[in-house]
């Protein structure tokens, strides 16, 4: 990504453009390790430097950057920026925002498609690969003080010559399928428009029209939508009947994706296999009595997708790329127009 | 042929935790008459000229000198899985007994326990189902975060069947390639995985991210990977091993993970297997332990066994013994 040439916004005696974060550090704060970048190009308001002074702060502010969904953005927040041209959102998925509250105000959005897609892919074939063979009940059983003997009939399920089915193949389903193809597995794919010959190709990719022809026949099934009205709940009673009793669930797109009841049933009557999920819906799941904790044919995993090092600092540059070029007034590379 | 009788096969035991499989018996009692170690300390006398064959299921039987001496009509050993380094073999050439194993059929499941044990390890995935299912937890914190595998650097020591397998697996997660190898493959299977031969074991170690290792265990590869080799290596490295639990010296790989000489380990074999309870390895945040389950899929197993009732079929009729180890 070049940040050549652009330079921060104008405000006047060469002052930084306001940015407005949730929290540095903490919880869910922007990490202390994109500071030195951000603050190369923005001066950083947290949400409590702007409550704290809010007459001050209102019209500094002229960028916001979503980390992990927050802070929330409402119509309350929106018009008390009367300068806000931008929000950038840090990840791809953008369910958590009104898109047509933000853009009547003439704000600006933008995602950071680029910088997840190879850390997700990954995050999905890691749970893909766990979960066929059994990766953290054997981990437990290692370490477990009660083991006393190696166990010959601890088995998994075969991973390489095996169908995956892809639910989705944007980005990531397609970096997915890349990775597949190398354990060679037989590729089907479902998704709302079909992928051209060459990139279908490319993969050994299949295309499915009809979501059920995929689930009738895939060992492992790898949800990877944009959560929207369209695709929540997708995959419920009916899709998990249609699938293998051998078969796995994979889910890193969004909990509310699953139908969780429907999911918790499948997996305790045998309608398939086994589930791996590193979304739920909430994150965290509530700790009282929810059974998906407690079962043992499923991983659960804190939404790691874009959790490293290198795809979150990707992330932060993506942003801020979009942050610079919405202020300049020139193309944003991945901006979101409310459909 | 009419009125003969199936050959007589020794097997430790069936069923439970480490017998011949179950679901395995209907297949093998076609081919074979199989007599449990039980039934034949029972019934030595009779049992001991009548059995030519025996079926060695996750390293039992034990074959030893007394059990080669009492059976005086037995022609081959069918061993389970790809290593042989718990038999003897001198012995068993003393006694003119021939020997298989099962090398091929259980290198895919290998390479990709390979690939999961390195992507379990960088993206802390055991660490995390811990934290999404513990009672405690109340919130993801922002900053947990794990190491990407794309475009980091992985050092295969031992590129024969399964290394190659996890180089074509791994060349797909962007990862650069080196590898370490008795002999140096040939340019067109280096090019296809993008692998650079690194003559010397350490200019491999300097450079990885992820070491693995896929050696056969010989008087060779021996504690290969010990204080020297941990040294060598990155401190954000990672050592993954699914050979045996002897190439690594055990001891030297505890205090390079106490002090941080190397950031992970992920390993599916031990020595012994399993661990005592009390084990250093054991308690460590930054090692994944499994039970040695490189070929654990019931699919390969009935293959293995399928591979097994082969070969010994040939070594009874004098044909040329599949999957033979030259002894």
């Amino acid at each position: 990504i070049s940040l050549c040439g652009l330079s921060h916004g104008t405000m006047g005696g060469g002052e930084l453009p306001g940015l407005l974060v949730n929290e540095i550090g903490g919880r869910h704060g922007i990490l202390h390790s994109h500071l030195a970048f951000l603050k190369k190009h923005f001066y950083l308001i947290t949400m409590k430097d702007f409550l704290e002074s809010k007459e001050h702060m209102s019209k500094k502010v002229q960028a916001i950057y979503l980390w992990w969904h927050k802070p929330v953005i409402d119509r309350e927040l929106l018009q008390s920026l009367p300068n806000l041209k931008v929000i950038a959102n840090s990840g791809v998925g953008m369910d958590h925002l009104d898109l047509k509250l933000i853009a009547s105000f003439g704000v600006k959005m933008a995602n950071a498609p680029h910088a997840v897609s190879t850390s997700t892919a990954d995050t999905g074939m890691a749970l893909l690969l766990a979960s066929a063979r059994r990766l953290v009940e054997g981990c437990h059983i290692a370490i477990s003080s009660g083991t006393e003997h190696c166990e010959a009939d601890f088995l998994g399920v075969e991973v390489t010559g095996a169908t995956l089915g892809i639910i989705g193949m944007g980005r990531i389903g397609y970096k997915i399928a890349l990775r597949a193809k190398a354990f060679e597995m037989k590729i089907l794919y479902h998704n709302r428009t079909r992928r051209k010959e060459q990139e279908e190709q490319a993969v050994g990719a299949t295309y499915c029209e009809k979501i059920d022809n995929l689930l009738q026949q895939a060992d492992f099934v790898m949800v990877v939508v944009s959560l929207t009205p369209q695709t929540r709940k997708l995959i419920g009673k009916r899709e998990m009947e249609l699938m293998k009793p051998t078969a796995t669930l994979i889910n890193i797109s969004r909990g509310a994706v699953i139908d969780q009841e429907a999911l918790v049933t499948a997996l305790q009557t045998g309608t398939i296999r086994a589930a791996a999920l590193d979304v739920t819906y909430p994150e965290p799941l509530p700790r009282l009595d929810h059974t998906l904790l407690k079962l043992k044919n499923i991983i659960i995993t804190p939404h790691l997708g874009i959790k490293t090092d290198k795809a979150t600092y990707m992330i932060t540059e993506e942003a801020v790329e979009n942050i610079l070029a919405a202020l300049n007034g020139v193309p944003m590379p991945s901006e979101v127009l409310p459909s | 042929m009419e009125g003969q009788e199936l050959p007589y096969v020794l097997v430790d035991c069936i069923g439970g935790k480490h017998g011949v499989y179950e679901d395995h018996v209907e297949f093998l009692e076609k081919h074979f008459r199989l007599i449990t170690m039980k039934e034949y300390l029972e019934n030595k006398k009779f049992l001991s000229e009548k059995i030519r064959a025996v079926y060695m299921w996750y390293h039992k039987p034990v074959i030893n000198k007394e059990l080669l001496q009492s059976l005086p009509n037995l022609k081959i050993v069918a061993s389970s899985g790809v290593g042989i380094d718990h038999l003897d073999l001198n012995l068993l050439s003393s006694y003119g007994v021939k020997l298989s194993n099962t090398p091929f059929v259980v290198s895919t499941d290998s390479a990709d326990l390979g690939v999961a044990l390195m992507l379990a390890s960088s993206r802390r995935l055991v660490e995390g189902h811990q934290m999404a299912v513990s009672p405690d937890t109340e919130y993801f914190p922002a900053d947990w975060l794990g190491a990407e595998l794309s475009g980091a650097t992985l050092g295969i020591v031992g590129m024969g069947t399964i290394g190659y397998k996890v180089a074509e697996r791994a060349k797909a997660f962007e990862m650069k390639i080196l590898y370490h190898n008795r002999n140096q493959r040939n340019k067109e299977e280096e090019s296809a995985v993008g692998a650079i031969y690194c003559k010397k074991i350490d200019d491999l170690l300097h450079q990885s991210d992820f070491v693995l290792l896929s050696v056969n265990l010989t008087p060779q590869t021996h504690k290969l990977i010990g204080k020297r080799e941990l040294e060598l290596m990155k401190p954000t490295a990672t050592l993954i091993n699914i050979s045996r639990g002897l190439v690594v010296d055990q001891d030297a790989l505890v205090e390079a993970l106490q002090n941080k000489v190397i950031k992970a380990a992920a390993l599916d074999v031990t020595y012994p297997e399993p661990l005592p309870r009390d084990h250093p390895l054991l308690k460590l945040k930054n090692v994944i332990i499994t039970p040695h389950i490189g070929s654990a899929t019931k699919k390969t197993r009935r293959l293995m066994m399928e591979n097994m009732v082969e070969s010994i079929q040939a070594g009874l009729t004098g044909l040329p013994i599949p999957n033979e180890v030259s002894l």
